[in-house]
């Protein structure tokens, strides 16, 4: 029903957040995603995230590359600026334009061809620079748009649609963005919104390259028996290594927890993580461990979710170009001129 | 044997080296100290692509007159390299002079008889005077200078000068150096006739020029034109633009007290990556830019057909070298100009700037930025490696510090709140160029989403075959409005009428200047006309009309802007004559002069033979 254009108008008495917004505030135009797609849930868990946090909308700016999810963008935040750029290229676009400006909050959406294959180079590029973003990966293993061919994240010998085998090994997103330097690194599934929906909070307000592999499953062209991207699949192999619960710092800690089963994780801006631990011995703020727990498991078969890791402390790539306070985008001619008597001198050295 | 040359601050010397050996400084002490004698002088560096080992040429143009491109023949040879020995020598013009390292001695075979040869036992003076093998190398390349000095009959006390300058930071340097200097100069002036036929003679012609690369001088039109972000990737001969506009950006562009920067560079992990960073930075309202070659452009293709079409700023400077493919990476061309006019797939046309010198390079690096912002495209500036990587004597830089930055139609928080109509891609105007909003302007209105792929007026999602052609029509119509904008063509009558034309554009222009001296001697007279811009003025094709035939000089192989004149102005390509120099060396005052003067011997025009005697 894409051709139905979405009404503006709605219940009068629908909640406020505290800028006086709606969550339809946050809604963008109707998709044009099959009936079903992982990637809808992703952009509806967006908008509740930037809804529950009360983030300007306009101060948000969304990017992508091209693939189903990178078409995404246009479904949620109509009021964000958005740029669909080129295939596989969103991160460096994005790096660009946090450079120009780094008083907005940056999301980057993109897919498993997008950021596997095509993109790794620049997925791995922008994160270990540290760029000051939250970069989704919503992961179907599998190309939508080119009709079923598989993406780099497909796992080996799983099953495509026609019965062809995979026989090439699966990147995993997640472990390379731990090894490359990400301060932020989750995964989560996108039947799954009580998961999803704090770890896009917590991503937003993370401070650094935040990353987070969304398993998205693909109904048109990768949910049948042999995929290990389908929705049976993942719940039967997703294991949570824990439940982030409330990001809001100034609420009151009401509900019970077993001794020894919280974390209290308090990030850059003060925002405060509370982890629900559901693997005992697993410390989100343990880089090589977190590797090191993820490939057991993987070699396993299980798909390991929830905030894998987390530096509340780190820096972005502004801190390390030490760049002014003020956005670069805003400078004139009086900050960035430096006018005739600078250049008689640079002349005068030149002779 | 033909008479020695015989000239007075109007010669060419050429240094044969090997590289990495240390000889670079010495020769660019050459340049600089024949300036200081007041005596206008060029220099080129024709290098290998390799850090020590493979032959290496530095060849200095001194003309008191001005002439200051190349002017073909080489009157004094400094060979200091065996390898190139037989090519070195067969260069030399009769009459002309030799000068080498006689300490291993050559059988007779060697050398021709139609030249003066001077032999200075540079090897065995190093030997004896120095124990450490990395001097006796390093001082080698100052004993030949000092030698010149004699030979020449330059200033020394110039060279010492420079020799201090040069050193300030690190004096312990400057008495070796200015001692092998004195070592050299004392065995020409006991063992050789000084001074040769060639000579310097201080002179005034000088004036307040300076001595600069052009990615130096453009880098820095970056800093005054107001970039703020630069995405890059390395690659010869463009990186020391990167490299200069990062040192001069820590020099100039902190924050007075908190000494923060002003500005940010990345170093990309590709092309792609580097056209991607300036593409996002100006979309989000920030004067971006990028400095590559013709490998780095190919690369960017896909990037730059989004920037056209999503219209978005973006300044490219390309520093022009031998191509295709990796070619040769440390010789110049001009033979990016059709893959950068219409770089990418589909209907692209683009903005190019010809800078003809580091000067040019300054005003149009500052210009592209304006440029881009007011026509919201990619402006690419067209260097090449011989204005990029090689010192050129040029006017001081200015700036008219009443000029203002060009931002182009931005629609602010103000407009958007008093309800002004926003559509991304609305000719409001009837100029062909929309208003555009930055991300984060205002809360309710003005934001709008960026895609490659087809919309309409009002940014929104249509696959509708009307609202494409309505788009890409207005892109042209935009780039109409562009040929008004862009630097116009510079026109040069003849001293008499002529039906004869020439067009140039870019580093051919002080070599260009020559010929046509040269040519008007030999009773040859041209009118010329500098392009500085695609698209082409309506000058351009004005010009073109106005002659019966033009000459269109270029450097590279398959007459690339002549094909472009002939496309873009509807031109009946025999009216175009091709005059074509691409080995990879920067075009010399000989080459056009011939080659022009061979085309009318062989085409005879009625006006020609009016003109001829």
């Amino acid at each position: 029903m894409t051709y139905i254009a979405k009404p503006l108008f709605h219940h009068p008495q629908l909640p406020t957040n505290a800028l006086g917004f709606t969550h339809r505030d946050y809604e963008g135009r109707v998709s044009t995603l099959c009936a079903g797609c992982g990637h809808d849930s992703i952009s509806a868990a967006i908008i509740q995230a930037c809804f529950e946090l009360s983030l300007p909308p306009h101060k948000i700016a969304k990017l992508s590359g091209i693939g189903c999810s990178s078409k995404t963008p246009a479904y949620f935040l109509d009021a964000s600026h958005g740029f669909n750029s080129v295939h596989g290229r969103m991160p460096s676009v994005l790096t660009g334009a946090n450079l120009a400006n780094r008083d907005l909050i940056y999301l980057g959406v993109s897919g498993d061809g997008d950021s596997a294959s095509i993109g790794l180079g620049q997925f791995a590029h922008c994160l270990r620079r540290g760029v000051n973003m939250v970069y989704i990966v919503e992961n179907n293993g599998v190309y939508g748009l080119t009709k079923g061919q598989f993406s780099a994240t497909a796992d080996k010998g799983s099953k495509s649609k026609r019965g062809a085998v995979n026989t090439d090994s699966p990147i995993d997103l997640v472990g390379l963005a731990l090894e490359l330097g990400a301060s932020f690194v989750a995964r989560s599934f996108s039947g799954d919104k009580a998961q999803l929906v704090p770890l896009i909070k917590a991503a937003l307000l993370h401070k650094g390259a935040a990353f987070l592999d969304v398993i998205s499953p693909c109904v048109a062209f990768n949910n049948h028996p042999g995929s290990t991207k389908s929705f049976d699949y993942v719940r039967a192999h997703n294991e949570a290594v824990n439940r982030l619960d409330f990001i809001a710092g100034r609420e009151e800690l009401t509900a019970d927890y077993a001794p020894g089963t919280l974390e209290v994780v308090v990030q850059h801006d003060g925002s405060v993580l509370r982890l629900r631990k559901l693997a005992a011995d697993y410390d989100p703020q343990d880089r090589l461990s977190a590797l090191n727990y993820l490939r057991r498991q993987q070699a396993a078969g299980e798909i390991v979710t929830g905030l894998l890791f987390v530096d509340p402390d780190a820096g972005d790539l502004h801190d390390f170009l030490d760049t002014v306070e003020t956005p670069l985008n805003a400078l004139g001619e009086e900050e960035l001129c430096p006018g005739p008597e600078i250049l008689a001198q640079f002349n005068a050295a030149h002779r | 044997m033909p008479k020695p040359l015989e000239a007075v601050n109007d010669f060419v010397v050429k240094f044969s080296n090997v590289n990495g050996s240390g000889s670079a400084s010495a020769n660019a002490l050459f340049a600089k100290s024949i300036l200081r004698m007041g005596v206008p002088a060029s220099s080129r560096n024709i290098f290998p692509s390799n850090i020590q080992g493979l032959p290496t040429w530095f060849e200095v143009r001194v003309s008191e007159k001005g002439h200051l491109g190349r002017r073909g023949g080489v009157d004094l040879m400094v060979a200091m390299n065996p390898e190139t020995w037989d090519e070195d020598v067969a260069e030399i013009e009769p009459g002309g002079y030799l000068f080498y390292d006689a300490t291993k001695p050559l059988p007779a075979s060697k050398f021709r008889n139609d030249i003066s040869i001077i032999g200075a036992p540079l090897t065995a003076i190093c030997n004896r005077e120095y124990a450490d093998p990395r001097q006796r190398q390093l001082f080698k390349n100052i004993l030949y200078l000092g030698a010149l000095s004699a030979l020449l009959d330059m200033d020394v006390a110039a060279i010492e000068t420079l020799i201090g300058e040069q050193f300030r930071g690190k004096d312990a340097l400057i008495r070796p150096n200015v001692k092998a200097l004195h070592l050299g100069r004392d065995w020409a002036l006991a063992h050789a006739e000084c001074p040769i036929g060639l000579r310097l003679r201080r002179a005034n012609a000088v004036g307040e020029r300076i001595f600069i690369t052009g990615n130096e001088a453009a880098a820095l039109g970056c800093v005054y034109g107001g970039a703020t972000v630069a995405g890059w990737y390395p690659i010869t001969p463009s990186s020391s633009f990167a490299e200069a506009f990062a040192a001069y950006c820590r020099r100039y562009r902190r924050d007075p007290v908190s000494k923060q920067h002003r500005y940010a560079v990345i170093q990309a992990e590709d092309e792609l990556a580097a056209i991607g960073i300036v593409i996002g930075a100006a979309w989000n309202g920030a004067r971006a830019f990028t400095a590559t070659s013709g490998p780095g452009v190919s690369l960017m293709q896909e990037f730059l057909g989004l920037a056209y079409f999503a219209e978005i700023p973006a300044v490219i400077f390309d520093i022009q070298r031998g191509s295709p493919s990796t070619g040769m990476p440390t010789r110049t061309q001009q033979a990016d100009i059709l893959s950068c006019a219409h770089a990418s797939h589909g209907d692209t046309k683009h903005v190019l700037l010809f800078p003809q010198d580091p000067n040019e390079a300054f005003l149009f690096a500052a210009d592209a930025l304006d440029l881009a912002d007011r026509l919201q495209t990619p402006v690419f500036v067209m260097m090449d490696l011989d204005i990029g990587m090689n010192e050129w004597l040029i006017p001081p830089l200015s700036w008219d510090p009443r000029r203002r930055y060009d931002r182009g139609k931005v629609l602010s928080f103000a407009d958007l709140e008093k309800g002004v109509e926003f559509g991304r891609y609305l000719d409001v105007d009837g100029d062909g160029i929309p208003y555009r909003t930055y991300p984060g302007t205002h809360p309710t209105r003005g934001a709008y989403f960026t895609r490659g792929t087809t919309k309409d007026r009002y940014g929104r999602y249509t696959e509708e075959g009307s609202a494409y052609v309505d788009n890409v029509q207005r892109l042209l119509h935009k780039f109409e409005t562009a040929k008004g904008r862009a630097p116009r063509p510079i026109r040069q009558k003849a001293k008499e009428p002529t039906r004869l034309g020439a067009i140039y554009f870019g580093s051919t222009a002080p070599a260009m200047t020559e010929a046509l001296e040269a040519l008007e001697e030999r009773g040859i007279r041209l009118d010329t006309l500098r392009v500085r811009a695609f698209p082409f003025h309506d000058d351009v094709l004005d010009f073109i009309a106005a002659h019966d035939k033009v000459f269109v000089v270029e450097q590279n192989r398959d007459a690339q802007l002549r094909t472009l004149l002939i496309v873009e102005g509807e031109i009946d390509p025999k009216k175009l004559v091709p005059i074509l120099h691409y080995d990879g060396t920067p075009i010399t005052a000989r080459f056009i002069e011939n080659a022009i003067a061979e085309r009318l011997s062989v085409v005879p025009l009625a006006p020609l033979r009016k003109a001829l005697p």
